[in-house]
């Protein structure tokens, strides 16, 4: 399992630039960006190096920020690579809350990295023989 | 519990207490006759004898006063005592307009101590207590009211004011071994949150009352406060035209706020006729000052929208209730032909406190021809929002809430903590762009 850093944003001109900059600023690196968004507001997932600190000075900031459990499977960077794992996922009747996905410059490997509905699903996906991901792999 | 500063007044009998202001109110009418040109001119104009009041209904008859009958006798046209017994000036904070200047007479500046000291004694402050007042000292009455009130019991006062809102914290947590803090309720909110913020916990503060008031807050705010600060919160009752706080305060059943009758004659009248209404409906408060020397007004018409509890409370004092003030009619907003007030919002809002903060702000635009009413809400920090889910959920249910309590439908926009600016006085809830 992995931590993720969600972050609340106003769905306005520079709020997310405001955000990166200050985790610039902070020295701390993104693995992965995702933004979803509603008409009025944004949410901003995570993956960096620092997680721990990174909510620390998120929040001493006054930024609004909650961790999250997210799982990342790691899959060959191919072709139909997604598609074998998540015939897997639906096949083990797993429920998929949102999901996206980075590629691992130092493994060339693809990283899937997904919010489930039942956090303890993740072992059925190490049990169909997939890699899942820790924090200290990413 | 005895928490009553002079029974033999706060729980005299009904006759006795209406007997007493009748006596006043004798003397003051005469008195604003002949020394007070507005008065003359107003009582000339309508056939009115000064000494015809017999009766306290007979109070209907007299004039009555506006705030721009204030402004229009700045700075010193409607005091009463000339100006060599005068010995304090206050003025109206200016929330609404130009300001008000306000003369009071030691007599005035004695009975408003008083009246405070009442309210402290009433919320379970003791003469042993130290009082950690927050208001706003100088021309806004807040600050010196309380101060002469916690001075009156015995009490020791720390003058803090407002502002340098991390000494507040400091303040509290070590000055404070025991008793209770004043300022505006927005603005103890803001002190625990800052508490919070430095890694403190407020509640654990030995502080066990703050004495709340200048502007209208919710049951739900209390309570807010109450958990927040560890304390029991009371509502305190004023304006400076008629004193300062201390008009009226809540006793230990937090159910409303007990007038000083002894000083206050209070009236609710029909916003449209300015008829007065009878106990329990309501409508906008007005103020007879009966024994004031300095500054006296007839029936001045506060605007503050609330209701005469007609039930007695349970705590023995015989002084009449007003209900918790819904908002000033000067705050209420006319929203496509709909009356509302903040204070509605905010009640609606504070149902939703496990998801959101209490900082919120009403703002109030033209969308084409169209009036619209946006209400703007912090998330509270530590809100799970990743599923964006979650955030609709909590925005379509915040939204339809408050459209039903008003029944208008409204525009909602949650916004991330801080995003709203917080203020050491009274919190500016509504803007209005139209």
């Amino acid at each position: 399992m992995a931590q993720q850093l969600s972050v609340f944003l106003e769905n306005a001109p520079g709020h997310l630039s405001r955000l990166t900059r200050f985790l610039g600023d902070n020295n701390i690196n993104m693995h992965a960006l995702f933004v979803a968004d509603t008409g009025d507001y944004g949410v901003a997932r995570i993956l960096c190096d620092q997680t721990a600190r990174a909510v620390e000075v998120l929040r001493d900031a006054g930024f609004s920020v909650t961790v999250t459990e997210v799982v990342a499977v790691e899959v060959p960077d191919k072709p139909g690579g997604l598609a074998d794992l998540l015939d897997d996922i639906a096949a083990a009747d797993i429920d998929i809350s949102y999901s996206y996905c980075f590629v691992d410059p130092a493994t060339k490997n693809a990283c899937n990295v997904f919010r489930l509905k039942d956090p303890g699903a993740a072992q059925l996906i190490r049990d169909a023989g997939y890699r899942v991901l820790l924090d200290t792999d990413l | 519990m005895n928490r009553i500063l002079r029974p033999e007044i706060e729980c005299m009998p009904r006759t006795e207490l209406e007997g007493l202001q009748l006596d006043y109110l004798k003397r003051t009418v005469p008195k604003l006759y002949a020394t007070v040109p507005f008065y003359k001119a107003k009582m000339d104009e309508m056939g009115l004898d000064p000494f015809r009041v017999k009766t306290l209904s007979d109070v209907r008859y007299l004039p009555v006063t506006v705030k721009d009958d204030l402004r229009a006798a700045y700075p010193y046209k409607m005091f009463a005592a000339p100006m060599r017994d005068i010995v304090r000036i206050h003025a109206s904070s200016g929330t609404t307009g130009s300001i008000s200047v306000v003369g009071y007479t030691q007599y005035d500046i004695d009975m408003w101590s008083e009246c405070v000291a009442r309210s402290i004694i009433a919320a379970g402050g003791t003469k042993d207590d130290i009082i950690h007042v927050a208001y706003g000292y100088g021309i806004f009455t807040g600050g010196l009211g309380l101060h002469y009130g916690a001075e009156w019991i015995g009490a020791c006062a720390i003058p803090v004011s407002g502002g340098n809102t991390k000494r507040q914290v400091q303040f509290l947590r070590d000055l404070v071994t025991v008793g209770g803090m004043g300022c505006t309720p927005s603005y103890a909110l803001l002190i625990a949150e800052t508490a919070r913020a430095l890694g403190e916990d407020p509640s654990t503060f030995p502080l066990r009352y703050g004495i709340y008031g200048a502007e209208p807050w919710s049951e739900n705010i209390r309570r807010e406060l109450e958990r927040e600060l560890g304390i029991s919160a009371y509502d305190i009752y004023g304006l400076s035209e008629i004193m300062g706080p201390g008009v009226g305060f809540e006793c230990e059943y937090q159910s409303g706020l007990h007038i000083n009758e002894d000083h206050f004659l209070v009236e609710v009248l029909d916003p449209e006729t300015h008829e007065p209404l009878p106990d329990g409906e309501y409508g906008e408060i007005a103020f007879t000052t009966i024994d004031k020397e300095g500054m006296p007004l007839l029936r001045y018409n506060t605007r503050d929208i609330s209701r005469i509890i007609p039930e007695p409370c349970p705590c023995g004092r015989t002084t009449r209730r007003l209900q918790r003030i819904m908002g000033r009619s000067d705050d209420m907003i006319i929203i496509r032909g709909v009356n509302v007030f903040p204070s509605q919002i905010e009640q609606v809002l504070m149902q939703f406190s496990d998801r959101l903060a209490p900082q919120y702000q009403v703002i109030v635009s033209k969308k084409g021809a169209l009036d619209n009413l946006e209400v703007q809400v912090e998330l509270k920090p530590g809100f799970d929002f990743d599923e964006i889910s979650s955030l609709e959920n909590l925005h379509h249910q915040v939204k339809a809430a408050i459209s039903s309590e008003l029944a208008i439908t409204i525009d909602l926009k949650l916004v991330e903590p801080h995003a709203i600016e917080r203020t050491q006085g009274k919190a500016v809830r509504l803007i209005d762009k139209r």
